[in-house]
């Protein structure tokens, strides 16, 4: 049986070739499993795999909680408004109670970088990183390469352009990393203020200039935009922002005839991303979601191993 | 009191421009003689051959927690801290709970201090009152009950207006303004420097320019309205640049360099794999930041080093990294940390290496010791160069074990350290 030669998920920067191609490749079976009339299998049964969201979070909660259940294995979930956090425990303490109940993997998203990296280092269960702050999502990641592959057949060689809030988005992070990793050409867009400083060293150009990002693309990602944030605004607003970066009809013209369109969700519809386009015959979102879970139900496979 | 005699042992003391084999008389709490072959009855006799006998250090930014927060450290567990890093003498920063911000507060800390410490420390003050960057506290009676700088040092004085007041002020009183240089809104959430690591490492960033825009008003403050700035905690090459500018004009500004900005970069951050003792304000900048500062200690741009001590308990430390709190405990590494970076790489000398932790200090912030002229305090301390150690942060007598070095090998230690003639340390072993 493969197996990943890792107890941790924690990010695609570490994430070789290789360890992609077995988790694709197993996400592939696992999507065959999910296209059954009941799609439950007892891989993981006996198992059991904590749910730590300090964020909020809808699909990837959803996602990872279907796929712990169509493997077979027990959920506990813990949220930000439940968790002991709320009345000051340390990360260190609510860790140790939960594993001590006994988990053999936990899935954390938390709003600071590293906070599943000090996790993995103080339990012996495995940990996938859910989304950390602004550093990786690799799951996420996962899931979109699985979706290229799924149309594309490779991802090698192939134009991907990334359009958004990079500064701020895990998601980027990691698609920067596997997709490169994978061979594939990554351009990244967005307003100035939301590129964060030496991102060509992910291994990927930057343009300002979505026409340029877009012209000949295999693959056009859009990352949602966050009109207010804590720290205030960061671009002019909503209508600047269509003029210059929104992916709509006339720009996806520019990319290649069968340029698959892509967002992780969820979308400001008009904002971002025009409702015609996310709707249109070249997006491929709401496959990103099924194969969400079959990428999730691969990784738990390959980590906790499947077998007694 | 008895008479010590240091013998054979390399006396450096860059006050009096000595580097060489001498013996060393103490007498009274005093320096006594320095010369070579001192023989005396009744002396106790310190052999110090091999080793570097030099003026006991003189740290002029550390934070010792007390009042208010001796869970992380206090006035013993902090000057012991000094004692074993082979500093004689401390600045205390006023940020504690309540802050050193009244003639009242200062004359309480004097308390606490001739009670508790076992190196001298002179409390600093702060600018404004409650540390809220509105109002001037009363500096002229927290001087006279014993505050040698003030300061909000923890904040940015924020107010330019504030920052006029102060300078003007504390030029009439000729007491240094010790600054924490960081703009608030550019600095906003950040934990780290903006940059490579901070884009890595998906974690808030803080812009250099947080540090140096701060720096550039600072030193305009100080042309027009006066006084002594003091920039604290210098950490990136643009403010080297202003700074030496600044000087060239002849400003009288002075500023400090930490001996982790001297030695660590941003790099450590995503090496350690975002260990929180890496966390610490202002950050771990870049190699071109370091190799500036660097260069401007040696050239004299830099004028002292000064740790930031910054002692946290456990627990504090030990979160996710956007919740730990900043700061290193860096006393005790402090000495060990810059020979075995910086003399041994030869970038800098031993003699600006002890210039830069004694005389020089002692002199910016017009205190007493720093050299070892005749008359002068038997504040002391004897080091071993060849001496290899490892840093293991549970042997730290300071309450903080959050040091980003621990495992590391240093070369360089503190061996004996005399305060006031009295032996506070010996063979490496407290005797406070």
């Amino acid at each position: 049986m493969p197996e990943l030669a890792r107890k941790d998920v924690l990010g695609l920067e570490t994430m070789s070739r290789q360890e992609i191609e077995l988790v694709l490749h197993t996400a592939d079976s696992m999507r065959e499993v999910l296209d059954r009339p009941i799609t439950k299998v007892p891989a993981l049964r006996g198992r059991t795999v904590l749910m730590m969201f300090y964020e909020p979070s809808t699909r990837t909660l959803a996602s990872f909680n279907l796929a712990c259940k169509n493997m077979s294995a027990d959920t506990v979930s813990v949220s930000k408004s439940s968790s002991s956090l709320v009345k000051g425990e340390s990360l260190r303490d609510t860790i140790q109670n939960l594993e001590s109940m006994g988990a053999d993997a936990v899935v954390m998203r938390h709003p600071s970088a590293g906070a599943p990296h000090y996790i993995a280092r103080n339990i012996e269960g495995s940990v996938l990183n859910a989304g950390d702050g602004a550093h990786e999502h690799p799951t996420q990641g996962l899931l979109d390469l699985f979706t290229i592959e799924q149309h594309k057949g490779s991802l090698e060689g192939l134009k991907v352009a990334i359009v958004g809030d990079i500064l701020h988005s895990r998601v980027a992070r990691s698609n920067i990393w596997g997709l490169s990793t994978m061979g594939a050409d990554v351009t990244i867009c967005g307003p100035s203020t939301l590129i964060p400083p030496y991102v060509t060293e992910i291994g990927c150009t930057v343009t300002h200039d979505v026409r340029e990002a877009v012209t000949d693309a295999d693959v056009i990602y859009v990352l949602r935009i966050q009109l207010e944030r804590q720290e205030g605004s960061m671009f002019p607003g909503a209508r600047e922002y269509r003029r210059l970066f929104t992916i709509d009809a006339e720009r996806i013209s520019l990319a290649s005839p069968d340029a698959l369109l892509m967002h992780p969700g969820p979308m400001n519809r008009g904002v971002e991303i025009t409702t015609d386009v996310a709707d249109g015959a070249q997006s491929v979102i709401l496959e990103q979601v099924p194969n969400g879970v079959a990428v999730r139900m691969a990784l738990l496979y390959l980590l906790l191993g499947g077998g007694e | 009191m008895q008479r010590i005699l240091i013998k054979n042992g390399q006396v450096v003391d860059p006050a009096n421009e000595r580097d060489g084999i001498y013996d060393v008389l103490l007498e009274q709490g005093q320096v006594a003689a320095i010369s070579e072959n001192i023989s005396v009855d009744g002396a106790e006799i310190i052999d110090a051959e091999g080793c570097i006998v030099a003026p006991g250090f003189v740290d002029l930014h550390c934070h010792l927690r007390e009042p208010g927060q001796e869970y992380k450290e206090d006035v013993a567990s902090g000057t012991r801290a000094a004692i074993r890093g082979g500093f004689t003498s401390l600045v205390a920063m006023p940020n504690t709970e309540p802050a050193i911000d009244s003639e009242a507060a200062v004359r309480s800390m004097a308390e606490i201090i001739s009670e508790k410490a076992a190196a001298r420390v002179y409390p600093a003050g702060a600018i404004t009152r409650g540390q809220k960057g509105r109002d001037l506290t009363e500096m002229g009676g927290m001087m006279q009950a014993g505050a040698v700088a003030f300061t909000d040092d923890g904040l940015p004085v924020t107010s330019s207006r504030v920052m006029q007041l102060a300078l003007q002020y504390s030029d009439m009183l000729g007491v240094p303004i010790s600054v924490h240089e960081e703009d608030p809104d550019l600095a906003g959430d950040g934990v780290v420097n903006r940059g490579r690591i901070s884009t890595l490492l998906g974690l808030p960033a803080i812009p250099t320019a947080a540090e140096s825009a701060m720096v550039a008003r600072d030193l305009e403050l100080c042309r027009e309205f006066g006084g002594h700035l003091h920039i604290a905690h210098v950490s990136t090459r643009n403010s080297i640049d202003l700074i030496r500018k600044a000087k060239d004009e002849g400003l009288k500004v002075t500023c400090e360099v930490t001996p982790h900005h001297l030695t660590l970069t941003e790099d450590l951050v995503r090496e350690s794999n975002y260990d929180t003792n890496t966390k610490v304000n202002p950050p771990l900048r870049t190699s071109t930041d370091v190799e500036a500062l660097v260069n401007a200690l040696s050239e004299g741009i830099v004028d002292v080093i000064a740790t930031d001590h910054a002692p946290h308990s456990f627990d504090d430390k030990d979160k996710e990294y956007i919740f730990a709190d900043f700061g290193i405990s860096g006393l005790e590494t402090a000495f060990s940390l810059l020979h075995d970076q910086l003399v041994l790489k030869g970038d800098i000398t031993m003699n600006r290496l002890i210039a830069a932790l004694t005389v020089v200090p002692a002199t910016i912030f017009d205190l007493p010791g720093g050299t070892l002229s005749q008359g002068e305090p038997a504040d002391l301390v004897i080091l071993r160069p060849q001496d290899e150690w490892a840093v293991n942060p549970d042997d730290f007598v300071s309450g903080g074990k959050n040091t980003p070095l621990a495992g590391w090998s240093l070369t360089g230690r503190v061996d004996t350290v005399l305060v006031a003639g009295r032996i506070m340390m010996r063979d490496g072993e407290l005797q406070c």
